[in-house]
């Protein structure tokens, strides 16, 4: 496994190895992981003890001392790959410039077995399409990872007709390979044969196992093309630029309102440690941020073992009351990611809150606080707000006047001194009348009220943004446009 | 300084001997360490044999493990040092008939005898090997924190009164975190991360076949599957491996060596701690697909 290739990089002294690294190093920091000086120092002392012609070790070795997130391991490893596994044979670190023959060779001695298609000599261009199709369901079937990597590469190179030079994503090649090759098809069938190869009938629960595990494989598979196309897309086009057409935002820094499906995956993923981390921490501040009033008994107890001098002062524990929170949220098209994340980080900490009460509104409003009483599942509670509040008036689309006047007549009296009003929303009004007074009434009564805003704030004020005219009522509009901003946002509550 | 390991492979293979089977992130990091001599801080969900790991290493090297288990409040006279306030009082009025001068007592209660070690200073100042374990450190406020960083980046502890104490030899740190909170910058950059996941099929059927004296190939196997396809859903709290392993040793004490459903869902208790969460799985291990799926996303975390 050792090509000649590692000659050149006997350690990270050697000027390329080190020329590569420092690249690596500044495009994970470009991709928004905080390396800082020292941990380049370690990451350049870690490789040195390690062998360098394993790839594994080394790639641990630099997200040990590089990566101290594990929600930044994704984009490590991204990087990784693009500078370690893809690069041209001069930096070769004893990897797939060897691999790829060696590959092949499995795949001729395999095919005789295998498929019995009986393909010459791993030459891929022979076969034809229900052979490779047939080969893959083999390989899946029997989870063989040679084959399947290998078939992986004969099926990019057959699908997604990659071109020299041409301007386009990753992503699409993906598509078109997957598109070919028809997985979800795939898995039925694999499923079907399991089903017919089992001496008894399969319970559900077997073939749940089953399932489960050609569904791995099939994951398994698609990074394997992935990483393929990849591959190619860095030799034609070099790694730097390969880089940064894969830079992709953190789970922290995504959008809410431009967020992909696949983003939003990762987001609510994120979102459930985040609230166990706010909750721990407004717990600790509500309790250790001041000190309660003197507790008189305790000190003239204590002060008995000094001889009635009160030497320690005890001081009862603090219990400040607990802030009311009324969440007020437009669920319109354009806002409605950033309403439901906010939504499910309130009523996630809702704990540190004495209630939380929550309304939506696009032209009307209605309170949905119901959806999330006595429910486990705040997802859930979300989507039946989405569905089945009742919130249009005339038409459906914003209008944050007659919103907010309906809930002022309607709720208005319960707003009270310990209440703190969350508005979410763009404040694009539809140019509608936007009776700022109904803030201005509200704020008088309430303890704050706060405007969070999911747009950028250079767009703030521009066409029918009215958030100017709200902002001159509340106690603070903040830009609220990923996880970090909102984090931020909910420590200032109180 | 002569170093512990010889090789990552060197690492997963002593660790096995010790019945702790680890991959190759964490006998790459474990290797690093030692070379580097850095401490480790180990993050990841609960019951994922983060504790265990300084443990087995402790076995492996025959070294003595301090523990020092971090929680809320935790303040220097309980993780550094202490002076012994009491047994310097006595000695103050033991000295009160003799003609002492001040600085003689003053150098006397302020010696090692008067100093009470606590788990940090202790690990400094072993003579014999020690593997220091710094369980929950998430769970100490920011602030106490930096207690630690003198300690982990120069191996050292400075006592006003004695001077700096430095270690006799660098001892292997661990340090583990179930991430409630983000921890400071200035700890973590002092430290090799390690994230420790639940394990993949092949590790978690390993793991039981090695913790479970008398358990069946193909029983584990059976467990080590159901397990993944737990953790698949959508759950408050999924099982760790140690509720893995509960479960492999009750599957064996009721004598059952093929799991049904029957007896999956009504042993899903020991795996599961929510009644919403048992009441999810069940819907799903008996084949209700109604539930929702999640395809692609392989893990809740």
């Amino acid at each position: 496994m050792t090509p000649p290739e590692t000659a050149v990089a006997p350690a990270a002294g050697s000027s390329p190895m080190l020329e590569l690294l420092t690249g690596f190093i500044s495009e994970l920091r470009a991709a928004g992981l905080p390396v800082s000086l020292t941990e380049n120092l370690d990451a350049m002392e870690a490789i040195t003890h390690i062998p360098i012609e394993d790839r594994e070790a080394f790639k641990y070795a630099l997200a040990a001392t590089l990566v101290k997130n594990n929600a930044h391991w994704r984009a490590f490893e991204t990087v990784f790959e693009v500078y370690f596994s893809l690069r041209g044979a001069q930096y070769s670190l004893g990897g797939d410039h060897e691999d790829l023959p060696e590959l092949d060779d499995d795949e001729a001695d395999l095919n005789p077995e295998g498929a019995g298609a009986g393909v010459g000599g791993g030459s891929g261009e022979a076969l034809s399409p229900e052979q490779l199709a047939e080969m893959l369901f083999q390989a899946l079937q029997r989870g063989d990872d040679a084959l399947m990597r290998a078939l992986a590469r004969q099926a990019v190179t057959r699908y997604a007709g990659m071109e020299p030079g041409r301007p386009v994503g990753g992503t699409y090649y993906l598509y078109r390979t997957l598109r070919n090759l028809d997985l979800d098809d795939v898995l039925d069938r694999l499923v079907q044969q399991a089903r017919d190869d089992a001496p008894a009938p399969l319970t559900p629960l077997e073939e749940r196992l089953e399932r489960d595990e050609f569904e791995t494989r099939i994951d398994r598979l698609k990074k394997e093309i992935e990483a393929e196309i990849r591959r190619r897309l860095v030799a034609d086009r070099g790694v730097e630029a390969m880089a940064k057409t894969l830079r992709k935002p953190l789970p922290e820094d995504v959008d809410f309102m431009h967020a992909s499906r696949e983003e939003l995956v990762g987001l609510r993923k994120a979102i459930y440690p985040l609230t166990r981390k706010l909750a721990v921490r407004l717990a600790r501040k509500r309790r250790h941020g001041r000190k309660g009033p003197l507790d008189f008994r305790n000190t003239v107890r204590h002060s008995l073992s000094y001889g009635g001098v009160p030497v320690e002062p005890k001081f009862r524990y603090p219990r400040p009351a607990k802030p009311e929170i009324f969440v007020v949220a437009d669920i319109s098209g354009s806002v409605a990611a950033f309403a439901r994340f906010t939504l499910q980080l309130v009523y996630a900490i809702s704990s540190q809150f004495s209630r939380v009460r929550s309304f939506v509104f696009i032209d009307g409003i209605d309170e949905v606080t119901r959806f999330f009483e006595g429910v486990d599942d705040i997802g859930e509670a979300v989507h039946r707000v989405n569905t089945e509040a009742d919130v249009v008036w005339v038409d459906g689309h914003s209008d944050y006047g007659h919103a907010f006047e309906v809930f002022w007549e309607r709720y208005g009296r319960e707003v009270g001194p310990k209440t703190t009003v969350m508005i979410l929303g763009d404040a694009r009004n539809n140019y509608h009348a936007s009776q700022a007074w109904v803030l201005g009434e509200m704020r008088k009564k309430a303890r704050h009220v706060y405007w969070l805003n999911p747009e950028p704030k250079a767009y703030w004020d521009t066409g029918d943004s009215i958030v100017g005219e709200y902002g001159i009522h509340c106690d603070g509009t903040y830009e609220c446009r990923n996880l970090r901003q909102l984090e931020k946002f909910v420590e200032v509550l109180e | 300084m002569d170093h512990r390991f010889d090789s990552p492979a060197s690492v997963r293979s002593r660790l096995k001997d010790v019945d702790y089977l680890s991959d190759d992130a964490i006998a790459g990091v474990v290797f690093l360490a030692d070379r580097l001599g850095k401490p480790i801080l180990v993050e990841g969900p609960a019951g994922t044999g983060k504790t265990q790991l300084a443990k087995s290493v402790a076995e492996i090297l025959g070294a003595r493990l301090i523990r020092l288990q971090c929680y809320e409040g935790l303040d220097e006279s309980k993780a550094l040092y202490e002076w012994n306030y009491k047994k310097q009082l006595l000695r103050i009025q033991a000295e009160r008939n003799r003609e002492a001068t001040w600085e003689d007592i003053e150098t006397d209660i302020f010696s090692d005898e008067f100093l009470l070690t606590r788990p940090l200073l202790e690990a400094i100042r072993a003579d014999e090997p020690v593997v220091l374990l710094i369980d929950e450190v998430d769970r100490v406020e920011i602030e106490t924190e930096a207690l630690l960083l003198e300690v982990l980046s120069d191996y050292q502890v400075s006592i006003p009164e004695l001077g700096t104490i430095d270690a006799r030899q660098i001892p292997m740190v661990f340090l583990t975190s179930n991430n409630t909170r983000e921890l400071s910058e200035a700890l973590k950059r002092r430290c090799l991360f390690l994230h420790i996941d639940y394990p993949d099929l092949e590790r978690e059927k390993e793991i039981v076949l090695t913790k479970v004296p008398g358990i069946t190939d193909n029983l584990a196997d059976q467990v080590a599957r159901i397990v993944r396809s737990i953790r698949q859903l959508e759950l408050k709290k999924a099982p760790s491996v140690s509720e893995t392993l509960d479960w492999a040793r009750t599957l064996l004490l009721l004598g059952v060596d093929s799991i049904t459903e029957a007896e999956a869902t009504e042993t899903l208790n020991i795996l599961l701690k929510y009644q919403s969460d048992i009441a999810r799985a069940t819907k799903e291990l008996s084949g209700d697909t109604s539930g929702q799926r999640r395809p692609g996303v392989p893990r809740t975390s």
